[in-house]
């Protein structure tokens, strides 16, 4: 006798995992290795600044918004910063995940309680849809945003929505719950390389390049 | 077959008072989740109710199901309620061995057709007959002919319910759960390795007073197995507050922390452990500093190693992620290599064309 729950959760932590992450590890290295080996055209005229200095600035300060910035789009920037932050703490915070990730590494650090972890998840989740839904009300992102981006969206919050319900059992066997987060999670990895998820790697570069390209011509970032 | 001995003549023998029979039934009828007035229901069901006949039949198994039955303190109640079903066949416990064990369960199967229990313990062995046979009779053929006449069955420990053990990867024997093979009579999995003893005589109770309890999907009685440990744990308030130990004799450890980390499977087995306890409720494993090993479940043997933490990943991820890393580096190397490569083609390729081409082009046109 088998317990499907059971079997769905071996699954997804078993060789669907080795699969994700296959497909998560060696994309994502692909991508960034193929870009920084492709390089720019080097650039013979004298700089004029720092090119380097103001890169890696404007790796910092890209961080922040320019000022108006949260006026124009409060939804957009404020629901970004919570997401993000939210996802990182349940994500790295939170300690069978550290536990994992220990288990891969040998990397390990000290995590936070349920209240932050939880706090954490319901707030990147709302984020999440605060966003969901300026996406699709505005006109003018509507018709920029593809059904990618959408995706992407909701696959982020998947892992947020599955765990919570499976560590608080809401609902469903909390077993095929704890299965269908780490199946969320697989997923998420798996597109992880080939989506817009990977500004999560290439943000750097960018804004170095963009940073760097202006220090060249003496211009602050 | 003479029938055994009434309830109260059988504590007589065993020394045992009525008030401390009707301490158990109380026991009982509050690890069953029952009405605390359920009580005496109980005791008069037990006093008066016929002792049916039942049939235990030992197959792929180690013998700590009966071990943990019979060894729980002398003499317990448990053994007493336990003794006091006529209990016809038996091989550990039996006196008689052989043709005569034999003919005694042949015996009981005759008298009491259609209305005896059979208890089991231990897997049954697919592969080869011969890997596990009782006085020349396999262990499949002895449960095919012993459950034909059943009332119900009981699967007692984790490799009669689910193959346990004897199952477990890679299954030498082929081994296989009742559930397996009998299906058209009703069977209570009683799982654990082993079950804790108060639970196994609680279902025989429940089984005597009010017939088969309330079973999950996988076979076992909800009275049990609703709750995971994990829910009912002492150490719950560390894993909510984030401390847990690292190693088995850290700091942590020694304050109690939560044993996520060091492998504990309570997140995902259901069991009484952490409110019944063992040994006449005086600890459980998680107490004893051990994480659960998930020993009601099915397949607990292959859920991914008992020391690796649940969320861990249970494949060959070290393999496969330096695998992912070489890969993704020669591979994203490669596709810049051609990149460039395609690029000089274009380049090399590309026809320069000044105005006056153009324009000839065009007045050609
Ligand atoms: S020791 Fe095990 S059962 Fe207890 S709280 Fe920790 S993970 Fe849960
Ligand atoms: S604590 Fe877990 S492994 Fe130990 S006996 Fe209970 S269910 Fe089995």
């Amino acid at each position: 006798m088998n317990n499907p729950n059971f079997d769905l959760l071996m699954f997804a932590r078993g060789p669907l995992f080795d699969i994700a992450l296959l497909v998560f590890v060696a994309g994502v290295l692909i991508r960034v290795v193929e870009i920084l080996i492709l390089g720019r055209k080097k650039d013979f005229s004298k700089a004029k600044g720092q090119p380097v200095q103001q890169g890696i600035k404007t790796i910092f300060t890209r961080t922040f918004p320019r000022p108006g910035a949260i006026k124009a789009n409060p939804i957009t920037i404020v629901g970004g910063y919570v997401f993000h932050i939210g996802f990182f703490i349940a994500f790295l915070l939170f300690v069978p995940h550290i536990a994992l990730i220990e288990e891969l590494t040998g990397l390990s650090w000290p995590g936070v309680g349920r209240v932050v972890i939880e706090g954490a998840t319901v707030l990147a989740v709302i984020a999440g849809l605060a966003l969901l839904y300026t996406r699709w009300k505005d006109p003018v992102r509507r018709k920029l945003t593809t059904w990618v981006d959408y995706l992407v969206l909701i696959l982020s919050l998947l892992p947020l929505i599955t765990g919570y319900v499976a560590v608080n059992k809401l609902f469903g066997d909390p077993t095929f719950m704890m299965a269908l987060h780490v199946l969320s999670v697989d997923i998420l990895m798996i597109v992880f390389p080939f989506t817009k998820l990977m500004h999560a790697f290439t943000f750097a570069m960018a804004r170095y390049y963009n940073g760097s390209i202006q220090g060249r011509k003496g211009a602050e970032s | 077959m003479p029938s055994s001995p009434l309830l109260p003549k059988m504590m007589k023998a065993h020394g045992v008072s009525r008030r401390s029979f009707l301490k158990y039934c109380a026991t009982l009828t509050s690890v069953m989740a029952l009405p605390p007035a359920m009580a005496p229901k109980i005791a008069h069901a037990l006093e008066t109710a016929p002792r049916p006949s039942v049939i235990w039949l030992s197959f792929q198994e180690c013998t700590g199901c009966t071990e943990a039955i019979t060894r729980s303190s002398a003499p317990s109640l448990e053994e007493l309620i336990f003794d006091s079903i006529s209990l016809d066949y038996h091989h550990t416990l039996q006196a008689a061995s052989g043709d005569a064990a034999e003919h005694a369960r042949e015996e009981a199967m005759k008298a009491h057709h259609g209305k005896y229990l059979v208890i089991v313990d231990g897997s049954i062995p697919l592969d080869e007959p011969g890997y596990s046979a009782i006085a020349g009779i396999s262990n499949l053929d002895m449960l095919k002919e012993t459950a034909a006449g059943a009332a119900a069955i009981v699967s007692i420990g984790t490799c009669a319910a689910y193959g346990g053990l004897p199952q477990a990867n890679p299954n030498p024997t082929g081994a296989v759960a009742v559930s397996d093979i009998i299906t058209d009579k009703p069977i209570i999995n009683v799982p654990g390795c082993p079950p804790i003893p108060l639970v196994m005589t609680a279902v025989l109770a429940h089984y005597l007073t009010f017939g088969i309890p309330e079973l999950d999907e996988l076979g076992r009685p909800k009275a049990f197995f609703a709750e995971s440990i994990h829910d009912r744990c002492y150490r719950r308030p560390f894993y909510d507050k984030g401390l847990f130990a690292e190693s088995f004799d850290d700091e942590g450890a020694r304050a109690g922390w939560c044993l996520y980390k060091l492998g504990c499977k309570g997140p995902t087995t259901k069991s009484v452990c952490a409110t019944v306890k063992w040994n006449d409720s005086t600890s459980f494993p998680i107490q004893a500093g051990h994480g659960c090993l998930g020993c009601t479940e099915p397949d607990f043997w292959d859920n991914g190693g008992f020391y690796k933490p649940l969320s861990a990943p249970a494949g060959n991820y070290r393999r496969v992620g330096q695998a992912a890393v070489v890969a993704g580096v020669a591979a994203g190397a490669g596709g810049a290599y051609l990149a460039k490569k395609n690029k000089a083609k274009a380049l090399a390729e590309h026809e320069t064309v000044d105005a006056f081409t153009l324009e000839k082009e065009e007045g050609e046109s």
